[in-house]
């Protein structure tokens, strides 16, 4: 079946200070978005966006166990996040912790994950909730865009790390 | 300089402004058009005093605007104000996007797959 695929586009909210909702409906049903979404295989072909290439994805699927992304953007700048699974529910639920590896001096604050899939008439919406421990740490993983000035390959570095923090 | 610096938390910011729901329901509707205060009072079901309260909050970070005309007091978006937030979120909106564009493309692999092996997967 060729299906007529309608493509969404993200949409982010800030539900409180210090949460990020992001939500997107996709065109297949929920345990395969849990696949694409906790395969490592899979996670290295979409992960990075247009942002770079993956080179490390690394997933313990279990409550304690870890995960890790490492993503080199722009040619060279190697970028990581690593986190724990705390809830998992299959195809449904996955609670986990998010910290950005960061640039030294920058402080990467730990972030609890909440993504959830919905599925109706085989399609899936899928979100993700952010929740960072203050406004201020939320706000300084995706205070970008905002400064001019910055050094290319610094502002490409920033940019990687908004978008996968 | 990289700048990952946590913004400075004041009450005159407006990413504080639009930080609680009814401010943004507020503002929601304000991008309809320009609309008096009785207007918003019965539209979100809250009080008049709360209203204005959320209106302060909102005129001092500049992102609403009021006019007098005769007896009646109008409500204006102001979107320039916005702007900061606008392209704040809007930036991490297309990196999830451009994220979720190649997720697509996953999914209709893996879902013709599954179909072509008779869904055995479910």
């Amino acid at each position: 079946m060729v299906a007529m695929t309608s493509k969404g586009s993200a949409t982010v909210t800030l539900p409180t200070d210090e949460q990020i909702l992001i939500t997107r409906e996709f065109d297949a049903p929920k345990h395969l978005v849990y696949k694409a979404w906790t395969t490592p295989e899979l996670v290295r072909r979409w992960w990075s966006g247009e942002r770079g290439e993956m080179t490390i994805a690394e997933i313990d699927l279990r409550v304690g166990g870890t995960w890790r992304y490492v993503m080199v953007a722009g040619g060279d700048l190697e970028v990581g996040f690593h986190g724990e699974f705390r809830e998992i529910v299959p195809n449904e639920r996955i609670i986990s912790t998010e910290v950005f590896e960061g640039v030294p001096g920058v402080p990467g604050g730990e972030a609890l994950n909440t993504l959830t899939l919905t599925e109706a008439d085989g399609r899936t919406t899928l979100s993700v909730l952010v929740e960072h421990k203050t406004k201020e740490e939320r706000d300084g993983h995706i205070n970008s865009g905002m400064e001019g000035g910055m050094q290319e390959s610094m502002d490409r570095l920033e940019q990687v790390a908004v978008s996968l923090g | 300089m990289l700048s990952f610096m946590a913004r400075a938390a004041t009450t005159t910011d407006a990413f504080n402004a639009v930080a609680e729901p009814r401010r943004r329901e507020i503002l929601d509707l304000l991008a309809g058009g320009e609309r008096p205060v009785n207007d918003l009072v019965s539209l979100l079901g809250i009080t008049q005093p709360q209203v204005s309260k959320h209106l302060r909050v909102l005129r001092e970070v500049g992102a609403v605007e009021v006019r007098d005309v005769g007896r009646q007091r109008l409500y204006r978006l102001n979107g320039q104000a916005l702007k900061p937030i606008h392209d704040w979120v809007s930036s991490y909106e297309r990196t999830w996007s451009e994220r979720f564009d190649r997720l697509d493309v996953v999914l209709e692999e893996i879902n013709q797959k599954e179909e072509g092996d008779g869904g055995n997967d479910k």
